[in-house]
């Protein structure tokens, strides 16, 4: 039986895979838009590790967790890309080194 | 014994799917890719007894989110010089570093999950369980989530509207 199911240990290891792959993007792209995409891969990544333990254990609890994440996810995504089109009247461009001040 | 093939499979498109949405250079190829990540991952949810989160998954994160992303890129209309932009920005000395961190991190992270065993279990948890265990105890978790989502209606609401009031589309590009 234990053979022929899914091991929990390995979407783990595909969530936290998810998760550094997300990071990596986070910490090497200047454009808004791929940092936003980044934060989505990442908050997805979590989602999955929730979803898992909750398949793990059997229970409703994950799926209602990713269901927050969702939300978060929206809320998140809706008042970014409202700040990247502030960022892109503003700066005309969209290089975040270029959003470094506080009045810009 | 198809259900593990399949979830290695749906992993290696999510992965793949993923490395490549991060080095794009164009933002609609990098979404797409983006797409497809979360339709594999819906997949693996699928696959673990999660039909309603994959369903969730497939309908608001690879519909409405990335439905937000596409049209926010229409409208600024990056183009090919965007393109040539991220090229510059995207140099392996940029990349190294970053990547470095990142993988220490995921080793800190893989010792950490070394230790967890065991299956998930065959049996899906159906829709009608996470409604009953939703609008049960975790009802207050519904409702800190719908002000959430007004605080994120108000707040977007309020950042469009100006970038539409004050300097249109047509006046930027004239300048």
């Amino acid at each position: 039986m234990d053979g022929l199911n899914i091991p929990l240990n390995h979407i783990l290891l595909v969530s936290s895979l998810l998760f550094a792959i997300g990071m990596m993007g986070l910490m090497i792209r200047r454009n808004i838009i791929f940092i936003l995409m980044s934060l989505e891969v990442m908050l997805n990544s979590a989602a999955l590790a929730f979803v898992a333990a909750g398949a793990h254990w059997g229970q409703p609890d994950g799926q209602i967790v990713f269901m927050l994440i969702l939300t978060v996810a929206a809320a998140e995504v809706a008042v970014g890309l409202g700040l990247v089109l502030q960022v892109q009247k503003r700066f005309k461009t969209l290089d975040m080194d270029h959003a470094n001040r506080m009045r810009g | 014994m198809l259900e593990i093939t399949l979830f290695y499979v749906a992993a290696t498109v999510a992965l793949v799917a993923t490395v490549l949405a991060m080095t794009r250079t164009n933002a609609i190829h990098a979404l797409i890719y983006l797409i497809v990540s979360l339709l594999a991952v819906a997949a693996i949810f699928f696959l673990i007894g999660a039909p309603f989160a994959a369903a969730l998954e497939i309908v608001i994160y690879a519909g409405a989110i990335m439905v937000l992303f596409v049209f926010v890129i229409m409208m600024l209309n990056l183009g090919e010089k965007g393109d040539q932009q991220e090229r510059q920005w995207l140099l392996s000395k940029i990349w190294a570093g970053p990547a470095l961190l990142a993988a220490v991190l995921f080793a800190e992270l893989l010792y950490v999950i070394s230790t967890v065993e065991g299956p998930v279990s065959t049996t899906a948890v159906s829709a009608k369980e996470v409604g009953l265990a939703l609008f049960g105890p975790y009802v207050l978790a519904v409702e800190i989530a719908s002000m959430l989502l007004l605080a994120g209606l108000v707040g977007s609401f309020h950042l469009g509207r100006r970038y539409l009031e004050r300097d249109g589309f047509d006046d930027r590009s004239e300048k």
